[in-house]
């Protein structure tokens, strides 16, 4: 699986942004910045990601969408919190049907400022995500190990 | 009879960059009724005035949706501006006319993009996206952003764009008229868009007037109604003339809008030959008082702004109908009877804005 490790698949879900930072998200798949060609890839499917991208803060309609999503994505797992909706709730922060950033409802990795968020930022993020997502995965190997050894 | 299946169409969608819910009923592969369920974005951004003031809400105004946020910004400005009755100066307001253009062909752009995703024509997603970044690029160089430009301001606009920037501005620009011609020549002529799309999502006139469908899926119907014509922020100095098609499907709203890129080039072009020199801003002061209805035209259709102010620094209401919200009744009606498969390509032709319409 070494060489899975740099090619992280992506699940991207709008919280209740201004469209602002999925356009962006969207911006860095494009020829100009072009993730794909890192081997990043942009999926449908919460089953074949190992990090979530999350845009916009959260509210009470989208929490049980966003906790699916996430529930179903396959561990190790890295949940990036894109542009400042979703870090605090950014200029929404006292609407009355906003709850706050994506760190209410999940554990947040990473931490993208921007209203809007660049697409240089983004893939900045994407790229400290693939740490994280490796010091996950040793220490998931490490438990089962250790598990093992046990038994 | 066949049996009846319901088929849960998003919240999270792969075509979908936004949530949106329909719960299609279908007969084998064929839609007998969508409904619709929304709010999955709401923030309730319209009771923020009571909070920040009539000059900070622009901000927030600006930011009900990341596409049209521009002309947002812009006609919450101009609601505000009638209220206290300032005359905003010439080159401001032809300042504006340029950014809500360009805004207008960017959103068109990723539209089109969008479009041809929803049928799996990727390699023109990639290519009016790439343009799309041209035009982006010209955004930042005279607003600083790409994508919340911050530069309309009760008053005026916040820069100015300098005669010799304007030149060699209009220089790319005509380059990237005839390659964004190029490229929707490209689409429309494809015989496999044709064959999605003729005759796909019909929307007869009367439907289209009756159901109060605003923006190209009105003009896709052969209605010719465009708030542009009101003459708002210059647009009667430059001669506008609103684009229609008749045919009513999903090729008639694609042609509407690809016809409105050309035309939107060819305003700034227009506007950048008409402008002379001038200041850019009035000062503004006291607080506004009264009510007022404003009207725009967004790329996705008409926008209403309609604000109430007492006198003091926050305003007691604003409300903000945006076009999206007008075309779902419209959308429900086109999508009723067609194949399964189609559903996203009919989505897509309303270029549907969920943020817009929830706020
Ligand atoms: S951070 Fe700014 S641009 Fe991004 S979704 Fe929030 S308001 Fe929109």
């Amino acid at each position: 699986m070494g060489m899975l490790s740099r090619s992280p698949w992506v699940i991207h879900y709008d919280g209740s942004s201004c469209n602002g930072c999925d356009i962006e998200v969207l911006a860095a798949l494009m020829p100009r910045f072009d993730v794909e060609r890192f081997g990043v890839v942009n999926t449908g499917n919460p089953k074949h990601a190992d990090i979530f991208l999350l845009t916009g803060s959260i509210n009470e309609q989208n929490k049980p969408v966003v906790l699916n999503i996430y529930n179903q994505m396959p561990e190790p797992k890295v949940v990036l919190a894109v542009g400042i909706c979703a870090t605090s709730g950014g200029i929404f922060r006292e609407c009355y049907n906003v709850l706050g950033g994506a760190d209410k409802v999940l554990p947040v990795d990473v931490y993208v400022p921007g209203c809007s968020v660049r697409p240089e930022a983004i893939i900045d993020a994407v790229v400290k995500g693939v740490g994280i997502l490796e010091e996950k995965r040793a220490a998931l190997r490490n438990n089962l190990k250790s598990a093992v050894s046990q038994a | 009879m066949s049996e009846r299946t319901i088929i849960p169409f998003g919240p999270q969608h792969p075509v979908l960059p936004e949530p949106i819910h329909l719960d299609l009923v279908v007969e084998d592969e064929k839609v007998i009724e969508a409904i619709p369920s929304i709010g999955f974005i709401h923030r309730g951004l319209e009771r923020l005035v009571e909070k920040k003031d009539y000059v900070d809400y622009v901000y927030v105004a600006e930011r009900i949706c990341g596409i049209c946020s521009f002309i947002h910004g812009l006609t919450y400005c101009m609601a505000i501006e009638e209220l206290m009755k300032v005359q905003v100066p010439d080159r401001a307001q032809y300042l504006r006319l340029i950014w809500s253009e360009l805004s207008r062909i960017h959103s068109h752009l990723l539209w089109l993009g969008l479009t041809a995703d929803s049928f799996g024509f990727e390699s023109m997603f990639m290519q009016s996206w790439r343009l799309r970044e041209y035009i982006l690029d010209i955004i930042e160089e005279t607003t600083g952003g790409r994508v919340i430009f911050g530069s309309a301001k009760i008053g005026g606009v916040r820069r100015d764009i300098p005669l010799a920037k304007m030149d060699e501005i209009m220089k790319k620009m005509r380059v990237y008229r005839k390659d964004v011609a190029a490229l929707c020549e490209q689409f429309m002529k494809d015989q496999t868009v044709k064959h999605r799309m003729r005759g796909v999502g019909l929307l007869s006139r009367e439907d289209a007037i009756s159901l109060g469908a605003v923006g190209p899926m009105l003009r896709g119907s052969g209605v010719a109604q465009d708030i542009r014509m009101t003459g708002y922020s210059g647009y009667d100095r430059i001669g506008f003339t609103p684009i229609t098609e008749t045919a009513g499907d999903c090729y008639a709203r694609c042609m509407v809008r690809v016809r409105e890129m050309d035309a939107s080039f060819q305003m700034i072009e227009r506007c950048v030959e008409q402008m002379t020199d001038g200041p850019i801003e009035v000062k503004v002061t006291g607080n506004p008082n009264g009510e007022f209805f404003m009207r725009s035209e967004q790329p996705r259709g008409e926008a209403i702004y309609y604000a109430k102010a007492n006198g003091t620094k926050f305003l007691s209401r604003l409300r903000v109908r945006t076009p999206t919200f007008a075309n779902i009744p419209p959308l429900l009606t086109a999508l009723a009877g067609c194949q399964l498969a189609d559903v996203p390509v009919i989505v897509l032709t309303i270029d549907p804005c969920i943020s817009c319409a929830e706020r």
